[in-house]
């Protein structure tokens, strides 16, 4: 890892912008990140000598015409999958998280940050209301938003009728940047394809479109045991999804190309976190035979396919879709599964998520930890999965909309907060985990912008 | 005062007994008096027979109308939509313009575009199409394999020719239809509902043009039925969507216009089927009826209208259904049946708006009639989508149709 860092001297500033107040937690997290990819490869390859499949292999002839001819329905596609099981699933990298110390810190000391009583022992720098409030500005009671003021007993006139008209605008002028201050009031349905593209600053270019079709010749030429681990995601997740289902096809087309673009390491860049490593057979140790696998880095987890789904709806054809992905995983994605101290980070949410609900609803915190329901251990995986899979698309879309305006994943710590507020008349009558559970099953009714609206705007604090 | 309303049901579907039963209804059997009976359409047509004499009184209400298969054979709701064309044309009505090649320009409407008594195929027709035997009197014989011409035993046998859509709308590579749900109380005046929870049922198979597919059942027929026995049906959603992710999908891909336009034309579609066989339908005022429209989309965003179903399916395939199908009983009979009393056929059959539940109103011909007829021809001559396309801001009016 020391090496890597070497040969990123120039990125090295950056990097220390990044952590800038948290160098103290480098150390922790190299030392967490190092014994979890530990575990995580340990179980890829064991997975992989069980099996007796290799890592990588190149396909014969024959199979790479099937698939060829194939690409467009690899749903249909029904290998046995029953041996291969998830590298790990979101409640495994909850372990890790509650387990994180920082072996220079004492509890006892601190006057400052009080007794923490959720399952995050790592003393971050998190956001009260009253500065959510400042940094969310635009979602504020008085200001027009999609998601509430375009209900059907608004008179469009009000708000959407020129919300749409700016919005053609900025399209028109091609401005990222207005694009993205816009779209922090939600975006309307028929331009939010093109105003992602443009904050994502992606455009279709030949070039793009040719380094999408290499990544597919990739897939054909060459099959990787990770292959197996994204279509056993897909089946498990995204086919019985009642929205993404008929996406099915899409997914695989995107996921595979995916875990062959090395591009996608540069993010490890601003990532505590190192891509895992393979040998080329018959040379274990040898640094000059090592290769990163999968080759962009990233091991798929259960529930990652949810990621690309929700893209579906937005673009049908498959460069640009993978395009609009692949930046969105490594602008926003990568922190929901790696440990760091950013802001948006996984562990930030988890720590800004607990602070919330003890500071603002603490009967309900107290209530719910006392039945041993430990809100994190329920809201982690919404987080992780950026509710992918737990908001019905409409909603989920405009909450995806705020994660690009304001390029950061805080308000998923907030909405999880929020579902919380909302159903905690019930939850404080329930008795179990499993029953604090079943209140929060279903989140498909949910509206989001009301939510987060009155959580932050019309909570008395 | 009020007793209970007493049912009866031919049709032994839990969707059905659960409504009956928590509105406190007590079932009997169909020789005792009873108020309400949800009939298959075999019983239908027993009921209103010239034989059988019944007559039904003022406080029974049966779920179908007597002749509705002026709606639901194939066939005749050809003949119907033809005769009410042609009546358009001849009043000079601007609702039966025709374009250059001869093509109606707003009630071109339906798949089929031949009926015919005997069939004689070409043979190498420039389209494919789909043959269905419409209305089974005697089986048919195939008289000589080379020229595919079929012999009919008896002259009573009516073949439609469906024009096959080879450029279905295909979602993530799927071809699929559409179930919408039509609530018919009365049809002089015309005053129809529309379920807002249809859904779009698809394939599981990838959709391909090319004809060695052609065989393949599972890629060409969307029916739940039948794709319930491909291998790739799925138990959770039972490989449908609702009608408002088609409509998020098609917004956020083709754009709003041509979305809401697509939705207008489907209303457009039902109400002018049902306009067409309104005339022939025999008005029982002892009768309601729910339809199963079924619609393809074409990769133009053309609505079709495939057929009409009479006694739309009532299994669930998923719970998901069940819930639906639940719901749907629930609000049709919250409207037939009033205050789920013990019913009274005079009554104006006008529900206050509060019981509508998921449906809205699609049609209300005296409702229109009020506003002046000709502002429907009007509006729809203008196609004006802007502003007033998608919801209606006038409450108590029909939500729906942009073109009333």
């Amino acid at each position: 890892m020391l090496q890597e860092e070497s040969d990123l001297s120039l990125i090295i500033a950056q990097i220390v912008q990044k952590l800038k107040g948290s160098n103290l937690y480098s150390q922790l997290e190299r030392q967490a990140w190092g014994s979890w990819e530990k575990r995580i490869l340990k179980s890829l390859n064991s997975m992989c000598t069980e099996l007796s499949i290799p890592l990588a292999r190149k396909r014969p002839v024959g199979e790479q015409k099937e698939l060829l001819n194939k690409w467009n329905e690899m749903g249909t596609d029904e290998p046995d999958l029953s041996l291969f099981r998830p590298v790990y699933a979101p409640k495994d990298f909850l372990e890790v998280l509650i387990n994180l110390r920082n072996p220079n810190y004492e509890n006892g000391d601190s006057l400052s940050f009080r007794t923490h009583l959720g399952l995050i022992q790592v003393p971050l720098k998190v956001k009260d209301i009253p500065e959510l409030k400042e940094c969310f500005v635009e979602l504020g009671l008085n200001i027009g938003q999609l998601g509430i003021d375009d209900s059907t007993q608004v008179p469009p006139e009000l708000f959407e009728n020129e919300h749409v008209r700016i919005g053609q605008k900025v399209l028109a002028q091609q401005d990222s940047a207005a694009a993205q201050q816009y779209i922090r009031q939600g975006s309307p349905t028929a331009l939010r394809a093109e105003l992602w593209a443009l904050i994502l600053n992606i455009s279709s270019q030949p070039e793009d479109v040719l380094y999408y079709e290499q990544l597919k010749t990739n897939v054909i030429q060459h099959d990787l045991l990770v292959d197996s681990l994204i279509y056993k995601d897909v089946k498990l997740t995204a086919s019985n999804d009642d929205y993404y289902f008929v996406f099915e096809d899409y997914l695989y087309q995107v996921l595979l190309c995916f875990s062959r673009d090395t591009s996608v390491l540069s993010h490890f860049a601003f990532n505590s976190a190192s891509p895992p490593k393979s040998y080329i057979r018959g040379k274990l140790g040898l640094e000059e035979y090592a290769v990163f696998y999968p080759p962009n880095g990233v091991i798929p987890f259960h529930g990652f396919s949810m990621y690309v789904a929700p893209l579906c709806f937005l673009y049908h054809e498959p460069s640009k879709l993978y395009q609009i992905f692949r930046e969105m995983y490594v602008r926003f994605f990568f922190r929901l599964h790696s440990i760091s101290s950013h802001p948006s980070g996984i562990v930030s949410l988890c720590l800004l998520f607990e602070t919330l609900l003890q500071t603002y609803l603490p009967q309900l915190f107290y209530h719910l930890r006392e039945i041993g329901a430990q809100p994190l251990r329920i809201s982690f995986k919404w987080m992780v999965r950026a509710f992918s899979g737990y908001l019905a698309t409409d909603q989920l879309l405009l909450l995806w909309d705020r994660i690009l305006g304001y390029n950061s994943l805080e308000i998923l710590a907030v909405l999880a907060a929020a579902v919380f507020a909302f159903r905690a008349v019930n939850l404080m009558e329930v008795t179990s985990l499993a029953a604090a559970e079943a209140v929060l099953a279903d989140l498909s009714t949910l509206k989001v912008m009301p939510l987060l609206q009155i959580f932050l705007f019309a909570t008395v604090t | 005062m009020a007793g209970k309303v007493k049912w009866v049901t031919d049709i032994e579907k839990s969707v059905l007994i659960n409504n009956f039963e928590k509105r406190g209804w007590v079932q009997v059997t169909e020789n005792e008096d009873w108020n309400f009976y949800w009939m298959s359409v075999q019983t239908i047509r027993n009921v209103f027979s010239v034989e059988a004499g019944y007559r039904l009184s003022d406080d029974q209400i049966v779920n179908h109308f007597p002749n509705h298969y002026e709606l639901t054979r194939k066939d005749l709701m050809v003949k119907n939509i033809k005769r009410y064309r042609k009546e358009l044309e001849k009043e000079g009505s601007p609702l039966a313009e025709k374009d250059e090649n001869g093509k109606y320009l707003y009630l071109g409407l339906c798949v089929f575009h031949r009926l015919m008594f005997s069939v004689n195929i070409p043979r190498r027709p420039v389209q494919p199409w789909i043959m269905i035997l419409s209305h089974r009197f005697k089986k048919c014989v195939p008289k000589d394999s080379k020229t595919s011409s079929f012999v009919s035993q008896s002259n009573k046998e009516a073949y439609v020719i469906s024009l096959y859509i080879n450029n279905p709308l295909l979602i993530g590579g799927r071809k699929f239809d559409l179930r919408l749900y039509v609530l018919v109380s009365t049809y002089r005046p015309l005053r129809c509902y529309m379920y807002k929870l249809g859904f779009c049922r698809f394939c599981t198979v990838k959709y391909t043009p090319s004809t060695s597919e052609l065989d393949n059942m599972f890629v060409h027929l969307t029916n739940v039925a039948i794709q319930k026995h491909g291998e790739d049906y799925n138990h959770i959603h039972g490989g449908k969507w609702t009608v408002s992710n088609l409509r998020l999908y098609l917004e956020s891909t083709r754009g709003k216009e041509v979305t809401s336009k697509l939705f207008d034309e489907i209303h457009w579609i039902i109400v002018q089927s049902l306009k067409a066989v309104a005339p022939v339908m025999n008005n029982d005022k002892h009768c309601f009826e729910c339809y199963g429209y079924d619609i393809i989309i074409d990769d133009k965003l053309k609505p079709w209208l495939i057929e009409v179903n009479a006694s739309p399916s009532l299994t669930s395939s998923t719970a998901n259904d069940r819930i639906l199908k639940y719901n749907l009983i629930n609000d049709t009979l919250n409207i037939a049946v009033p205050n789920g009393e013990i019913p009274d056929c005079k009554w104006n059959k006008s529900p206050p708006k509060e019981v509508l539940g998921n449906y809205e109103i699609l049609y209300d011909e005296e409702l229109a009639q009020g506003d002046g007829a000709d502002r429907e021809l009007r509006s729809r001559q203008g196609q004006s989508l802007g502003p007033r396309a998608g919801r209606s801001r006038d409450s108590g009016r029909a939500v729906l149709t942009t073109w009333k």
